[in-house]
């Protein structure tokens, strides 16, 4: 979850505008799936799985939703 | 794990709160007391809408921090030593761990539609201060306890729908009450949802050409997803915005590109084309269309909220609307009929209180949530935020001219349709605005505004007249058409889920009966249950377009009853739930509520059924255009004896289902009340929880993480790398 990432552009930087930048990162990665795929890796790998390629996971994603909408409310 | 570890849930003993704690606290009690009594006694003079956005933010700080607190760990007694069902399944696809703050997001996205923006506009016709006062009470003492309750509940039953918990926890009769309610209902609500779209767009080519490009750009969106780059949400959605505004600022181009003419679309038209839309969209898979315009159209809604609340502080409005008009004790207001009580309490359904809620705290969210007591974040403060955004309609909709106002929301039979026509109207309900304010107004946004019912131009209008005094620079047309853009889109996000939704709901109960027809993936009964269930709401919709009273007048009503209905189910569930549990002495938590939402939902029912006031009862209605049109008169806007048939018809069609509906939520209610009545004859009875599985997870419950929290992670964190 909440694991530091390798080499933020903001890990250098100290201070409101460094975790301001780091904070920017993390929203950007939560939203963009890309902690999740690089989770996804990393379980691969803890448990000698052979991992997906991105396109296979995001699609096996997708197509799972496909039979579960949740409704939008009004 | 070693013993060193605390548990997750190793919450401390209560400790006295600190003093600058109590300080804190003491302050933001005395802003909103402040907030409240100016807003309470300034009457005459000009009041800055600043004192709504005040009370409302101080109260919702006090009710998060304390009530939310109290529910979350006396009532519910939530525990973080518990796996939650996203740790136990988890299964990478709908079980899955997500950080609080992300998925108070997602959740957030999921409840909030146009009916928080639309409804406070409509309720606006009765002064701003009921408005402000319900939003407020009914999210901190209803709304937001009916979602942050249900969620915790369908988490400790691994995320069951509130249909399958009706059945199991209540009973067969109760359940399948429920579930015909919860389908019926969702036709209104599409159908509703649906008629203010038609409304916004109808002779209105640049909204027309806008919308409409964001098909396109959603498919777009969702082709480069699937096969150029899967995966990056961000980039994707960052090109649909760009394409969306260039698609806004484009439409103002439509005369010069000669489409005008072609895009100028009658009501009928456009109510086809949403027909044929929503056939298509639920069919389609959904990462083609679906999942890319739900994207699109969460950016876009946080984008707009929080670039309101920031020109609302910077432009500083002055409320043009009365704090209590004379509409809301006499009860003849043209927008909607019926006095404030229980009228103003069925038209802001979404924003203080709404029963469609409890259909997404029991779905996808409570599969998602890393520790129990985050439900209230998610589930009070995503309502709390929902509650916002109506406290920020309301304002947008109270700072505009009044004349304006009743000019856009009364039907084209009261104001005539022009300036001059509609400014005597106006005169008539005793308000002075000359034609040439209407005409101004019209010019500045490019569009006609009189008799443009629904909500969604109004709003659109304040938003504009917001937007326009804090950024300058002479863009109201746009912002008009930004806002209507805004709402247009997510509410085709909502006729799309909602017609994919009813369609799964009607193939898994048809499936009872008829096993192929209940499976998912089988083409013929796909389009089958498509067609039939965009059928149903397509039939509400023309007839709500073609009604000479006006569709809005005669539906919102319906739409408004219909969601509080579902919110009675849902907040019975609840009440029923905390019995079994053998906790009944805290049962007014979710009792109170519900005894409130009975008591307006069914006043409500009644006087649209049996009044013989013809501008409320249904019946009435139709009893008294049945005898003019026998007798070969003509009433009201209606042009020939089939108009005068038409409102007949309708009428009576509303009539029966609002009887209906009012039926089910009764029977789930009596059904529920011999439950409750065993339960506390036994002191508990069993209920379908899951059995309590120990967690490993160490997540904050609040939005911040505590000290506590941080050490107890850092612990296992060394445990971790130790073992």
């Amino acid at each position: 979850m909440s694991r530091a990432p390798a080499r933020a552009p903001g890990a250098a930087l100290r201070g409101a505008w460094g975790s301001a930048l780091r904070g920017l990162r993390w929203c950007a990665r939560q939203v963009d799936g890309t902690d999740r795929w690089e989770e996804h890796l990393r379980e691969c790998a803890e448990h000698g799985h052979r991992p997906p390629t991105r396109r296979e996971f995001e699609r096996r994603r997708a197509d799972a939703r496909a039979g579960a909408v949740s409704s939008r409310c009004c | 794990m070693s013993t060193a570890v605390p548990s997750p849930q190793s919450t401390s003993s209560r400790r006295r709160p600190s003093a600058r704690s109590v300080l804190v606290w003491t302050l933001v009690a005395l802003a909103g007391a402040t907030a409240w009594t100016v807003l309470a006694l300034a009457r005459g003079e000009s009041v800055s809408a600043l004192w709504i956005l005040f009370a409302a933010l101080a109260s919702y700080a006090i009710a998060y921090r304390f009530y939310a607190r109290f529910i979350t760990y006396r009532v519910l007694r939530a525990d973080d030593a518990r796996a939650t069902p996203a740790e136990r399944l988890h299964n990478g696809v709908d079980y899955e761990v997500t950080d609080r703050r992300v998925l108070f997001g997602h959740h957030f996205a999921a409840i909030a539609g146009a009916g928080p923006l639309v409804g406070p506009v409509l309720a606006a016709q009765m002064g701003y201060l009921p408005g402000t006062v319900w939003i407020v009470a009914g999210v901190v003492f209803a709304g937001a306890v009916q979602d942050l309750t249900v969620l915790f509940f369908s988490m400790r039953r691994d995320g069951k729908s509130l249909g399958q918990m009706v059945r199991e926890e209540i009973g067969p009769v109760g359940g399948a009450a429920a579930l015909v309610a919860v389908f019926a209902i969702m036709i209104i609500i599409l159908a509703v949802l649906a008629l203010i779209v038609v409304n916004a767009l109808a002779e209105s080519p640049w909204g027309v050409f806008s919308i409409a490009l964001t098909i396109p750009i959603a498919l777009f969106m969702g082709l480069y997803l699937r096969y150029l780059r899967p995966g990056r949400v961000l980039e994707a959605t960052g090109i649909g915005v760009v394409l969306l505004l260039a698609a806004i600022v484009g439409g103002g181009y439509v005369e010069q590109l000669g489409l005008a003419g072609s895009l100028t679309l009658s009501k009928e038209t456009l109510v086809l084309a949403l027909v044929a839309y929503g056939f298509v969209a639920s069919v389609l898979p959904v990462w083609l269309l679906l999942t890319p315009r739900d994207y699109l159209s969460t950016f876009m809604k946080v984008g707009v909220i929080v670039l309101l609340a920031v020109s609302l502080l910077i432009a500083r409005p002055v409320l043009a609307n009365d704090a209590v008009t004379s509409f809301a004790r006499e009860g003849n207001g043209p927008v909607f009929a019926g006095s404030l009580f229980p009228f103003v309490f069925i038209t802001i359904a979404c924003g203080a209180l709404s029963g469609f809620h409890a259909l997404i705290a029991s779905g996808t969210t409570p599969k998602m949530v890393a520790k129990e007591r985050q439900v209230r974040l998610i589930g009070y403060g995503g309502m709390l935020m929902e509650s916002f955004v109506a406290v920020s309609a309301l304002i947008a909709a109270s700072v505009i001219d009044q004349g304006v106002y009743f000019a856009m929301n009364s039907p084209a039979g009261a104001t005539g349709g022009t300036a001059e026509s509609a400014s005597q109207f106006l005169a008539g309900i005793g308000i002075t605005t000359p034609p040439e304010t209407l005409t101004a107004t019209s010019q500045a946004v490019e569009e006609e505004i009189i008799s443009r019912t629904g909500g969604a131009p109004t709003l659109a209008l304040g938003i504009s007249q917001i937007f326009h005094s804090a950024f300058g620079g002479g863009l109201q047309a746009f912002w008009y058409h930004f806002a209507i853009m805004f709402e247009a889109l997510f509410i085709l996000t909502a006729v799309d889920a909602g017609t994919r939704v009813g369609r799964f709901m009607l193939q898994d109960t048809i499936g009872n009966v008829w096993k192929r027809f209940g499976d998912l993936s089988w083409r013929p009964g796909n389009l089958l249950a498509s067609a039939a269930v965009v059928a149903a709401w397509g039939y509400f919709l023309y007839a709500g377009v073609t009604d000479p009273l006006g569709g809005v007048n005669q539906l919102f009503p319906l739409f408004g009853i219909a969601n509080q209905l579902l919110a009675a189910i849902a907040l019975t569930l609840v009440t029923t739930l905390l019995v079994k549990h053998g906790r009944a002495r805290y049962a007014w938590v979710p009792g109170v509520p519900l005894a409130w939402d009975l008591v307006v939902t069914m006043t409500a029912s009644w006087q649209k059924v049996f009044s013989d006031n013809p501008a409320i009862g249904y019946f009435a209605q139709a009893d008294l255009y049945r005898e003019a049109r026998d007798a070969g008169r003509l009433l009201g806007a209606a042009q020939d004896a089939g108009q005068m048939q038409q409102v007949v018809t309708n009428s009576t069609v509303n009539g029966v289902l609002q009887s209906v509906f009012a039926l089910l939520v009764v029977v789930v209610a009596v059904n529920a009340a011999v439950v409750v009545a065993r339960a506390l004859r036994a002191g508990s009875l069993p209920t379908t929880e899951v059995p309590a599985v120990p967690s490993r997870l160490h997540e904050p419950a609040g939005l911040f993480a505590t000290a506590e929290e941080k050490r107890g992670a850092a612990l296992a964190g060394r445990e971790e790398a130790l073992r």
